[in-house]
C-alpha cells in the first residue's frame, strides 16, 4: 500500500463517556477526603495490604531468577504490543479454527451490545459471571440489567460487593475495604437463604457463598468471563483463579462468552512459563493459584459447546499511540502496585473513581479516557516508586505519572484561554530564575516570610488562593535571616563566583 | 465507501497508533530469557519438594508403591467416608480392587456421561494426572482418558488424584513444554480456596474442598 493510500494517521479515540466505569464523579482529592475520614476503612486496608505484602515478599524471595523473569515479562509485552495486528489476526484464526466465534468491539457500548444480543439469542434471563476487569470497565452488568438479564457475580469478593450494593475497590480483591464482620452482616442482610447463626469465621463465610451459588452454577446455561491471557499461536485462553467459581463458569454452562482487552495477548504457549510464575506470586502471594483453566475453542463433550470471544478496544489503541504512556497496556492486572502504594493504602480504591485504582489506575484510567477526563489521577501519587519495584512486568509507573502530569498541563493550556494559577506561578518563577539579579532579589524578599513565622518559628496556613491549599496541611520552616548567597559573599570575601 | 467493520476499525486504529508512536524493534527471538529453564533433581528430591508444597497448600498426601496402590486408595476413600465415586473412562479397574465403594464410570463416548446432577450426588472423584510440578505443588489435568472431562474433578467435593513419581517435573517451564495447548487443561494447586476475606487464604469454596494426592513410586 502506498503512503498516499494510508493517509495521515488519526489519533484513535478514547473510551467513550456515558458508559462503563472509568470516570469518577469527583476528583481524587475530594473523594479521598471521604475515605480518609473512615477509620474502619483505613484499618481494613492497612491490615489486608500488610498481609499481602509479607506473603508476596516471601514467595518472590524463593525465586533466585525473579528479576530475570520480570525482564522477560516486560520484553514479551513490548514485543507483543509492537506486533499486535498480526497476533490478533493469528488469535482470531486459531480460535475460529477450533470452533469459537470471534467478535470485535470498538468500545464499551459495542461490546455490551454484542454480549447482550448473544445472551438474548440463548433465550435466558440470567448468566453467571467470573470476575473480570474488562466487563467491569465496560459496565456490562448494568447493560445486561437494562435488557432484563440478571448477571450473577460468582467470585466471593465480587459477590460481597454486589450484595452490598457497593463498588469494587481493588483489582484482585474488590471487597478489600470490608472486614469479616462487615461481610457477615452483608450476607445476613442480603443472601436470603443464609443460616441465621452465621459466624464471621472466613471459612464459614466462604461456605455460605458456596451454598448460595451452588444451584446457580449447576443450572446456568450461559457464562461470561474475562481472560488473563490469550495465546495467539494456538487460540488458547486462560483464566487464573482461586475458588473454583471460574472453573464452574468455564466448564458447566453450554455457552461461554469471554470479553478480553486486545492487549491481553501472549505470542506462544511456552511464553506462559513467564507469566504463570510472575502472576500468582505478584497477586495473591502464592507460588501458584489454586486453579488455572485453559481452553481452546470448543472441545466436543467437554465444557461449553458454544464459545464467543469479544475483543475489546475501548481506548486501548489511544494508549498505544502515546509513546511514553503505552507501557501501561503491559499490565497483567496482578494488583501488586496497589498493595505497596502508600497512597492507595490510605485513600482506598473508591477514591480513584475508576475500576482501575491504585498506581496502575492512576495511569491507565487517564490514558484510556483522555487525561482531562481523569485529570486529578496522575497527581494521586508521591512518586515514591514502590509500584515500579513491585510491578512484575516493570511498568515505570512514576515516569508515566510525570508524563501524564505534563500532558494535563499542556492540554489544560490548550483548552483554556485564562492560564491556570499554577501556570502563572511557573512562568513567574521562570522569569525570576532566568536572571541572577532577579533571583537574588527574590531570595532576599523571602526573608519577609520571617514575619509570618515569627510566632511559632514556622509558617502555618496562609489564607490566599492556592497558597492556602498547600499551607493548610503543611508547615513551612521560618526562612533564615541570611540567604545562602549572602552568607557565601560574606564568608568568601565578596567572591560571587 | 462502506462503513468499516469493527474488526477493520480496531486493526486500523492499532496501525495508526503504531505510526503515531513507532514501537521499538524487538524480534521474538531477541527476547531475553535469562531465567531458569532447566532445573533438575533426582526423582526422590522432586517428589519430596512436591509433597512439601502440596501439604503447604493444605492438600492431603499419601505415599504408595505400585503394588500397594489399590490398598492406599481404599484406605483414603474409607478415611474420607466416601461411598460413591466418579471415575473417568481410562482409569484402571485395578485401582478399586480393595474397596467396596460404588464406582460410577463416566462414558461420554458411549452416550453414558454422568450428568451434573448425578455428579453433585456423588461423594468424590478419583483420577490420574498429566503431570505434576514440584516447585509450585501443582497437579495438571489435560482431560486424557484417565483424567476425564473437566466437570468430573469439579462438581464432587472430594478429589483423589494419583501421581506417578515419573510424572513429577521440577518447574513450570518444564511442565508447559510437555503439555498440549489445545487440550482443555486445568492446573490445580491445593483445594479450592479464597483470599477474598482480609487477604488471608481460606480453603474450601466452590471447587472440591478436599484434595488428596497419592504419590506412587
Amino acid at each position: 500500500m502506498s503512503a498516499v493510500m494510508l493517509g495521515m494517521p488519526t489519533l484513535p479515540p478514547p473510551a467513550p463517556r456515558g458508559v462503563g466505569h472509568l470516570r469518577g464523579d469527583e476528583s481524587f482529592p475530594d473523594a479521598a477526603r471521604h475515605s480518609l475520614a473512615d477509620t474502619q476503612l483505613r484499618a481494613n486496608l492497612g491490615h489486608a495490604t500488610r498481609t499481602i505484602r509479607a506473603k508476596r515478599a516471601s514467595v518472590v524471595a524463593e525465586l533466585p531468577d525473579w528479576e530475570e523473569l520480570r525482564e522477560a515479562g516486560r520484553q514479551l509485552k513490548v514485543h507483543t504490543m509492537a506486533h499486535l495486528p498480526d497476533y490478533l489476526e493469528q488469535l482470531e484464526a486459531a480460535v475460529t479454527a477450533r470452533g469459537g466465534i470471534v467478535h470485535w468491539a470498538r468500545d464499551a457500548a459495542e461490546a455490551n451490545r454484542i454480549v447482550t444480543e448473544l445472551v438474548q439469542a440463548k433465550g435466558v434471563d440470567e448468566v453467571v459471571k467470573v470476575k473480570s476487569m474488562a466487563t467491569q470497565e465496560i459496565g456490562l452488568n448494568e447493560a445486561l440489567e437494562a435488557a432484563g438479564i440478571s448477571a450473577w457475580e460468582t467470585d466471593l469478593a465480587e459477590l460481597i460487593v454486589q450484595l452490598g450494593h457497593d463498588k469494587p475497590s481493588h483489582i484482585l480483591v474488590p471487597a478489600i475495604h470490608r472486614n469479616r464482620s462487615e461481610i457477615r452482616q452483608i450476607f445476613l442482610d442480603e443472601m436470603g437463604d443464609v443460616d441465621p447463626d452465621l459466624t464471621d469465621e472466613p471459612s464459614v463465610l466462604a461456605g455460605a457463598a458456596r451454598l448460595h451459588l451452588r444451584r446457580k452454577f449447576l443450572s446456568a446455561e450461559v457464562a461470561i468471563s474475562g481472560a488473563n491471557y490469550a495465546i495467539a499461536e494456538t487460540g488458547t485462553i486462560g483464566v487464573v483463579e482461586s475458588e473454583g467459581n471460574g472453573r464452574m463458569c468455564l466448564t458447566l454452562p453450554q455457552t461461554l462468552i469471554t470479553v478480553m482487552g486486545i492487549e491481553k495477548l501472549v505470542p506462544r504457549y511456552t511464553d506462559l512459563e513467564v507469566f504463570l510464575q510472575l502472576l500468582p506470586r505478584s497477586s495473591t502471594g502464592e507460588r501458584m493459584n489454586p486453579y488455572t483453566s485453559m481452553w481452546t475453542g470448543i472441545t466436543p463433550d467437554d465444557g461449553p459447546q458454544e464459545f464467543h470471544l469479544v475483543l475489546l478496544d475501548n481506548g486501548r489503541t489511544q494508549v498505544l499511540a502515546d509513546e511514553e504512556g503505552r507501557d501501561a497496556l503491559n499490565c497483567i492486572r496482578c494488583s501488586a502496585c496497589l498493595n505497596v502504594c502508600p497512597v492507595y493504602e490510605r485513600a482506598g480504591g473508591h477514591a480513584y473513581g475508576s475500576v482501575y485504582p491504585g498506581p496502575i489506575g492512576a495511569i491507565l484510567s487517564p490514558l484510556l479516557t483522555g487525561v482531562e477526563d481523569n485529570a486529578s489521577l496522575p497527581f494521586a501519587s508521591s512518586l515514591c516508586g514502590a509500584c515500579y519495584d513491585a510491578c512484575p512486568v516493570k511498568i515505570n509507573i512514576p515516569e508515566i505519572l510525570v508524563h501524564l502530569r505534563a500532558r494535563h498541563t499542556e492540554e489544560y493550556a490548550e483548552e483554556h484561554t485564562v492560564p491556570s494559577v499554577e501556570a502563572v506561578a511557573m512562568s513567574t518563577l521562570s522569569f525570576v530564575m532566568r536572571d541572577p539579579r532577579r533571583w537574588r532579589l527574590a531570595l532576599r524578599s523571602g526573608r519577609l516570610g520571617r514575619i509570618l513565622g515569627r510566632r511559632r518559628g514556622a509558617i502555618g496556613e496562609i489564607p490566599l488562593p492556592v497558597v492556602k491549599q498547600w499551607t493548610e496541611t503543611r508547615d513551612l520552616a521560618r526562612p533564615p535571616q541570611q540567604t545562602f548567597r549572602d552568607w557565601w559573599a560574606a564568608t568568601h570575601d565578596g567572591d560571587r563566583s | 465507501m462502506s462503513e468499516p467493520t469493527a474488526r477493520e476499525a480496531v486493526l486500523g486504529r492499532i496501525r495508526d497508533a503504531h505510526r503515531l508512536a513507532p514501537p521499538p524493534d524487538l524480534p521474538y527471538e531477541a527476547i531475553a530469557r535469562d531465567y531458569r529453564r532447566e532445573r533438575s533433581g533426582t526423582t526422590e528430591e522432586l517428589v519430596e519438594l512436591l509433597v512439601d508444597r502440596l501439604v503447604d497448600y493444605k492438600a492431603r498426601v499419601r505415599r504408595s508403591t505400585p503394588a500397594e496402590l489399590a490398598g492406599t486408595i481404599a484406605a483414603a476413600l474409607a478415611d474420607q467416608g466416601v461411598r460413591t465415586v466418579a471415575v473417568p473412562p481410562g482409569v484402571e479397574p485395578g485401582w478399586f480392587e480393595q474397596t467396596d465403594v460404588e464406582v460410577r464410570r463416566d462414558r461420554p463416548d458411549e452416550g453414558a456421561g454422568l450428568t451434573v446432577d448425578e455428579l453433585d450426588g456423588l461423594d468424590g472423584v478419583v483420577t490420574a494426572c498429566a503431570l505434576a510440578v514440584a516447585e509450585t505443588g501443582t497437579i495438571v489435568l489435560d482431560a486424557s482418558p484417565d483424567q476425564g472431562r473437566r466437570l468430573l474433578t469439579l462438581v464432587p467435593d472430594y478429589h483423589l488424584c494419583v501421581v506417578r513419581a515419573d510424572q513429577v517435573v521440577p518447574d513450570v517451564p518444564q511442565a508447559l513444554a510437555l503439555l498440549d495447548p489445545v487440550r482443555p487443561t486445568t492446573m490445580i494447586s491445593g483445594p479450592s480456596a479464597t483470599s477474598d476475606i482480609e487477604l488471608n487464604r481460606v480453603e474450601g469454596v466452590h471447587g472440591p474442598r478436599t484434595l488428596e494426592v497419592v504419590v506412587v513410586s
